[in-house]
């Protein structure tokens, strides 16, 4: 469903994506893991056609994509961010949010689809004329989940989905996730820093390290230690010592 | 006792009369590291706020006690508040750019706080700005000390931050999810050094958090805040031994490298603990 080839992305003299590439097949997962300014973010923006200053060869279920997108390709690959403050406006109620995407794409139905939609994340129908700012991190997160479902999409790139959320909604929303991929077939590609998060929803992982994808691996594979290139050694250690309640840690 | 607190509310006034944010906690503290773990709106920070008097203009705060080093922090006016924030009791948040000046260099910050409670010469200050980067592991001090806070990295704008929390020399270090925007390796990184530098300085810590497993690595202790109240403490070691149904939630509701669940376990909440 997705292959990147090559893909390389600067920023002025900077190289913030240096030749990575992989392949995720339709209805999968693949996770992308590694500290902060890896490039994780920036992988996903050059696939989403928020940045179109790239290099390399980009295809989604075989059609290869140009540095400017047309609007079936925003129809059919949506993106979820990290703070889903930041991505929903303020001023507008949780009926205008899922209302545009329909708008855009010329799709009827608009209350048919709002209370589905609603439905689908499991946000109760009274949410539909609240404001961002009147619901829980959890549900705005869920809000941003159903406006990016509205469109009917194929892909979510999903960019640090649950990093701004407590454990308890982190649970419920990689379980919705789940849900939602089984039921729609949908194919993911999820960023974050945390390797129990990605290797919990995602069948292969990449790792990514300065711009490069140091390795690939599947999620038994990264989970019993099989790992090739020691920064994913190094990040496995790590959270494998976090995430035990007793023991010592070594940096 | 440094920290001694007993039965603290802090109350906001709604149109339907007042409601409780933090319900009847005590807390008493020496040099030790007590981690506050609870999910978001749950109260730990009015609670450590509430030492300092660092609250919201609308908040009402009462408690039977709530002192600081024998200090009544109920009865000081502001001018007593002022000796004792940012000198003898500093606050580290999640987001150093809140906390640091803009425009003005790291060093010349933690410079400004070593004055503000030693006695000495501007060269001494320089000086000692430039001990406390390394102390806090910066690689580079000197060339850290004339960068502006927004050329720093998230970790580095941290680290900047506890240096300069700790230029005067404070009794009581409270971490306000001091790390929650940094990845697990920086995260780390800074949560050990914070423990390193407060068991060698004999100062006390408050770490709050909203990862159970992560605290109890760096903390003596751990208590555990529902609905404003703690429902439950623990010494660090023996999370495993948690009882209460909201902490065992806690620690059931993580993926986790090490034990793949097929579906993750979800908090099912109980009336009764915020009764
Ligand atoms: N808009 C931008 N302009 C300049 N540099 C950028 C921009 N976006 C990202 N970068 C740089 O690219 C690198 C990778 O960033 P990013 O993809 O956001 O990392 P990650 O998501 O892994 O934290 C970083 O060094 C970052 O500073
Ligand atoms: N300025 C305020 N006005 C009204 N209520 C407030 C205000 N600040 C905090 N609260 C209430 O106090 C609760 C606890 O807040 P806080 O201590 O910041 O929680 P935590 O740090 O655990 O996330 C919040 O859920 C909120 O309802
Ligand atoms: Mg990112
Ligand atoms: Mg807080």
């Amino acid at each position: 469903m997705i292959d990147v080839v090559d893909l390389r992305v600067r920023f002025g003299r900077v190289e913030a994506v240096r030749g990575i590439s992989f392949a995720v097949a339709r209805g999968a997962s693949f996770g992308i893991v590694g500290e902060s300014g890896s490039g994780k973010s920036t992988v996903l923006r050059a696939l989403s056609g928020l940045n179109d200053d790239w290099t390399g060869r980009m295809a989604i279920d075989g059609q290869a994509l140009a540095p400017r997108r047309g609007r079936d390709f925003f129809r059919r690959v949506q993106m979820v961010f990290q703070d889903p403050y930041g991505s929903l406006h303020p001023r507008q109620t949780v009926d205008r949010a899922l209302s545009e995407p329909l708008i855009v794409h010329g799709m009827g139905d608009a209350e048919g689809r709002i209370l589905r939609g609603l439905a689908e994340v499991a946000l109760p129908p009274e949410a539909r004329f609240r404001y961002p700012h009147q619901l829980s991190g959890g549900q705005r997160q869920r809000v941003a989940i159903a406006r990016a479902l509205m469109s009917e999409p194929d892909v979510l790139l999903l960019d640090e989905p649950t990093s701004a959320l407590d454990v308890s909604v982190q649970a419920e929303v990689l379980n919705l996730l789940a849900d939602l991929q089984e039921r729609r077939g949908l194919t993911y590609v999820l960023v974050s820093h945390n390797l129990a998060v990605v290797a919990h929803l995602c069948g292969q992982i990449g790792v990514m390290q300065g711009g490069e994808l140091v390795e690939t691996l599947s999620a038994e594979a990264l989970r019993a230690g099989r790992t090739s290139h020691p920064h994913t050694t190094e990040l496995r250690r790590l959270s494998t010592e976090l995430e035990e309640p007793e023991g010592p840690i070594t940096l | 006792m440094l920290v001694d607190i007993a039965n603290l509310r802090v109350t906001f006034p709604t149109p339907r009369g007042p409601s409780a944010a933090v319900r009847g906690v005590s807390i008493s503290l020496g040099a030790e590291k007590l981690g506050i773990v609870g999910e978001s709106g749950s109260g730990k920070s009015l609670t450590a706020r509430s030492i300092l008097k660092l609250l919201p203009g609308n908040a009402t705060l009462a408690a039977d006690r709530l002192s600081f080093d024998g200090i009544d922090i109920l009865a000081a006016n502001e001018r007593a508040m002022r000796a004792i924030r940012g000198k003898r009791a500093g606050l580290i948040m999640q987001d150093p750019k809140y906390s640091l000046n803009p425009v003005m260099t790291a060093g010349g910050q933690i410079a400004e706080a070593w004055r503000a409670h030693h006695k000495g010469s501007a060269r001494q200050a320089r000086d000692a700005a430039m001990d406390l980067l390394a102390q806090v592991q910066i690689r580079d001090p000197a060339r850290v000390a004339q960068a502006y806070p927004h050329e720093l990295s998230g970790g580095m704008g941290q680290r900047v931050m506890i240096a300069m929390m700790l230029a005067p020399d404070p009794e009581l270090l409270i971490a306000d999810e001091p790390t929650s925007a940094l990845d697990a390796t920086v995260q780390a990184e800074i949560l050990r050094l914070m423990e390193d530098l407060v068991a060698r300085r004999g100062m006390a810590l408050i770490l709050i958090s909203h990862d159970l497993p992560l605290v109890s690595h760096f903390c003596d202790r751990v208590a555990v805040m529902y609905a404003g109240r703690i429902v439950e403490e623990l010494r660090a070691g023996d999370l495993t031994r948690a009882t209460h149904p909201y902490t065992r939630g806690l620690l059931d509701c993580l993926p986790a490298l090490s034990h793949p669940q097929p579906r993750l376990k979800v908090l099912v909440r109980d009336a009764a603990w915020s009764a």
